[in-house]
């Protein structure tokens, strides 16, 4: 007994530990994926060389997260079976086939435009070219659609009946199991966030390149100015801008969608253990305390919780006294990653509205305090995604199929030493793996983008021809760090 | 259940097709990885990566769809046999974090390109190992009480998983090395043709032994193998397998381009044949049947529009990469 509830929290710490590895990566790809596209299409459509020159750029440090996200991917979709075997034989009828769809209408098509893409440039036609790109990127949104509608029917799960050997089975339509209630919120929602993510790492990338160009200024190293870190920087910007409104609306949606559907996880990230018949409160501080079932410390703005989540001031609102103890998520968690994905999505607000007046004034490439502020804001995305994830993964407990299977009911029969070990695997190696990854990603953000990029390359030995789309022999620095001047092939 | 027998069969040739795909695709990229170590460090050993930098993802692609259409297909399938190969597939998961990393990364840092190639090898020495015990573990049985598995954490331990094993790892090498022998000229493809005839050998011998150590794992695969009438069935298949294997070898011995990958891939349709006329009908032997298994006719059909409608597209874009990337490798890798 004692030994299957470690093995329980083992296999659970587990989960979520590899899932949360494995989203930074998707999170960033699904928009940097879009983001070349729109270069790639930019520069078909002008001719100009500076697309296509950040499309190089941006192409190599997708290639390594996207080899990351891979890697990772994979990993996830065998843990269903190795570590929740009792949840994939009860809900695999149901939620196997739509990753079965992910399979086949997604990964298949990232992964066979995804070598055209990298490596392909002089392979096919330049509009070819562009299709596979198009291709990569549909394939990441695919992706997003169907892992988002198996989450999100874990989360609101309709469509379905218990079998007599005790699977859950589609009844119905499946329309009604893939557009169940809360996936059309998630997904928005979701992708939006991917969005931004990429957004302000690109911005933010870009902003570093301004300040350190600023530096030389003042060190007397007068260079060009460099036109590719404004181009990326503004192109973020306007993302910021433009985006982050329609992304807070989108979250207040699917925070009403959640309170109609999962009413407990909403009483958990606004803290309210107590029921309020005339308006309850908005907490923005406060410490959980599930066992007293009380917020100690509570710093609240009287009825604004109300006003949002019902539109009303005055209209009541029920608390976790009205929820059983054994139906109850563990509210501090799920209290605080709310808080801090609302933070950060504020924050992001805030850089974006900046941006729009340093544009309206004409100082968007000379405002130091705003690019600082896009550098130290250029994780914020990947920050608010994990937090916003938290929020609802936490949120479904003590269910991992909300309402139906509860997620002690959902483990394999697996020893604690077995998982354990595995878990010690996973953390090693990932830290290690991926911790070099995005090591190698700082370091070709860190590169000053310039004229004459060069691709996704694969060879060492001596300069490399940069035959085809803008050589710019004299630029042409190799990944390595070599220059490389003569265009001759190694033989 | 006899309303789902149709599409219950339909599927288990599905993911065995899945299954093959997956074996002859990563199996080449995984053989390359496994004989790495061979190449030597530059020249070799770049344009060996660049052959397959371009498919690798896809080719991992078809181990998604195995597993994640034994998931959907054969939910109860997947429940058992993953946790009974719990270490296996734990080690094969990050054997392939190593492997498919290190495509990127090697490039990345040349100064420490020597661990990464180390990592290549290494991820995909385990990968392989893992991934033929995980087959010996399901040949050999697996136990189970309701719905779920019932056997001691290391049942999937044996000699008989050994030597499955060892079998694919050698399986994965001949692959690897005749798609060398295609891709590769001059001195590369004479170093390739080299490893590939040792990788033959070691192959044809480990099938072989696999094969009869299989006979004797229990009865009811001694008698489907070696009793009649069921014998005038099964006989064709180490006898094809037997006659691919001279001609694997004679074309190894001659100076041919793509003909001896051609003739591995046959020699590991046969083996798989073999795999599958000694499972039928189960799908967790000794007693988990396909049909036990299956999940029910709602699921299997929707799956089955959507595998209908895009399979053929998945194979045309896939040829198409591969077409891209036709003939033999350069020095420049591709941009």
């Amino acid at each position: 007994m004692f030994e299957q509830a470690d093995a329980l929290l083992l296999a659970r710490i587990q989960f979520a530990f590899t899932v949360s590895f494995h989203f930074f990566f998707p999170a960033f790809t699904i928009g940097l994926a879009s983001y070349l596209a729109v270069l790639e299409g930019l520069w078909l459509k002008t001719g100009k060389a500076l697309y296509m020159d950040l499309y190089k750029f941006w192409l190599k440090i997708f290639a390594i997260s996207f080899a990351m996200g891979v890697v990772s991917g994979i990993v996830m979709s065998y843990q269903f079976g190795t570590n929740w075997s009792v949840y994939s034989d009860i809900a695999g009828p149901v939620i196997g086939p739509l990753m079965a769809y992910e399979v086949l209408t997604a990964f298949f098509l990232e992964a066979g435009f995804l070598g055209v893409m990298l490596f392909g440039m002089n392979r096919v036609g330049k509009k070819l070219h562009f299709a596979a790109t198009c291709m990569v990127a549909g394939g990441t949104f695919l992706s997003a659609f169907w892992i988002l509608s198996v989450n999100s029917w874990m989360q609101t799960p309709t469509g379905f009946e218990i079998g007599a050997n005790g699977q859950m089975l589609p009844a119905g339509s499946w329309i009604d199991i893939i557009f169940n209630p809360s996936f059309p919120y998630r997904l928005v929602h979701t992708v939006l966030a991917a969005y931004l993510t990429t957004a302000f790492i690109v911005g933010g990338v870009g902003a570093f390149h301004l300040l350190r160009e600023r530096a030389d200024r003042r060190r007397g190293i007068a260079g060009e100015p460099n036109m590719h870190a404004r181009k990326m920087f503004s192109m973020a910007m306007w993302m910021a801008a433009l985006v982050v409104p329609v992304q807070i609306v989108a979250g207040d949606y699917h925070g009403l969608n959640t309170l109609e559907h999962q009413p407990q996880k909403v009483m958990a990230m606004e803290g309210h253990y107590n029921s309020y018949p005339d308006g309850a409160p908005l907490y923005l501080f406060g410490i959980p305390n599930d066992e007293e079932q009380r917020l100690d410390y509570a710093v609240g703005i009287p009825k604004l919780s109300s006003l949002i989540l019902k539109h009303d001031l005055d209209a009541p609102m029920a608390g976790l006294d009205t929820i059983p103890d054994d139906e109850q998520p563990p509210t501090a968690i799920v209290f605080w990653s709310f808080r801090i994905m609302v933070a950060l999505g504020f924050a992001m607000l805030g850089v974006g509205l900046w941006s729009l007046v340093a544009r309206w004034r004409g100082k968007l490439y000379d405002w130091a305090w705003l690019h600082r502020a896009a550098v130290v804001m250029s994780p914020s995305g990947l920050a608010a995604v994990l937090a916003g994830w938290i929020t609802t993964e936490v949120g479904r407990q003590p269910y991992v199929v909300y309402g139906a299977l509860r997620t002690a009911d959902a483990a394999s029969p697996l020893s604690a030493s077995a998982v354990g070990a595995s878990l010690v695997a996973f953390v090693v190696i990932y830290f290690t793996v991926f911790g070099a990854g995005v090591w190698y990603i700082l370091k070709l953000m860190g590169k000053p983008p310039h004229s004459g990029e060069t691709g996704v390359k694969r060879g060492d030995r001596g300069p490399i021809r940069t035959a085809g789309i803008a050589p710019g022999l004299s630029h042409n620095q190799g990944d390595n760090g070599q220059v490389g001047v003569l265009a001759e092939p190694a033989e | 259940m006899t309303y789902s027998v149709d599409l219950t069969t339909v599927w288990a040739f599905i993911i065995a097709f899945a299954v093959f795909a997956y074996v002859v695709m990563d199996g080449f990229d995984l053989g390359i990885g496994i004989l790495f170590k061979f190449f030597e460090a530059g020249r070799e050993r770049d344009r060996a990566m660049n052959s397959i930098a371009p498919v690798w993802d896809g080719n991992e692609t078809w181990l998604v769809l195995g597993g994640g259409g034994l998931f959907a297909a054969f939910p109860l399938a997947y429940a058992v046999i993953l946790p009974a190969t719990y270490p296996l597939i734990i080690a094969m998961l990050l054997g392939l974090v190593f492997r498919g990393v290190a495509f990127e990364y090697r490039w990345r840092d040349p100064g420490h390109r020597r661990y990464w190639d180390a990592a290549f090898t290494g991820g995909s020495i385990v990968a392989a190992l893992a991934q033929g015990m995980t087959l010996g573990a399901l040949l050999q049985g697996i136990e189970i009480e309701g719905r779920a598995y019932a056997g001691g954490p290391f049942d999937w331990l044996t000699p008989y998983t050994i030597l499955t094993g060892l079998g694919t790892l050698a399986g994965y090498a001949l692959l690897g090395a005749t798609w060398l022998v295609w891709k590769l000229d001059d001195a590369g493809q004479d170093h390739a043709r080299r490893l590939a005839r040792w990788a033959a050998a070691a192959t044809i011998v480990l099938m072989g032994a696999v094969s009869i150590a299989n006979v004797f794992l229990n009865e009811e695969y001694a008698t489907r193998w070696l009793t009649a009438p069921e014998i005038y069935y099964v006989w064709p298949v180490p006898l094809l397998t037997g006659a691919v294997a001279v001609m694997l070898w004679r074309a190894l011995s001659a100076d041919r381009h793509s003909k001896p990958f051609w003739l591995s891939l046959a020699l590991f349709l046969f083996g798989m044949a073999g795999v599958g006329v000694t499972l039928w009908p189960n799908v967790a032997p000794p007693s988990l049947t396909i049909w036990d298994a299956a999940a029910p006719y709602s699921s299997q059909l929707f799956m089955l529009v959507g595998t209908v409608i895009t399979m053929p597209l998945i194979i045309g874009y896939t040829a198409w990469a591969y077409w891209v990337f036709r003939g033999k490798v350069g020095d420049e890798g591709y941009h």
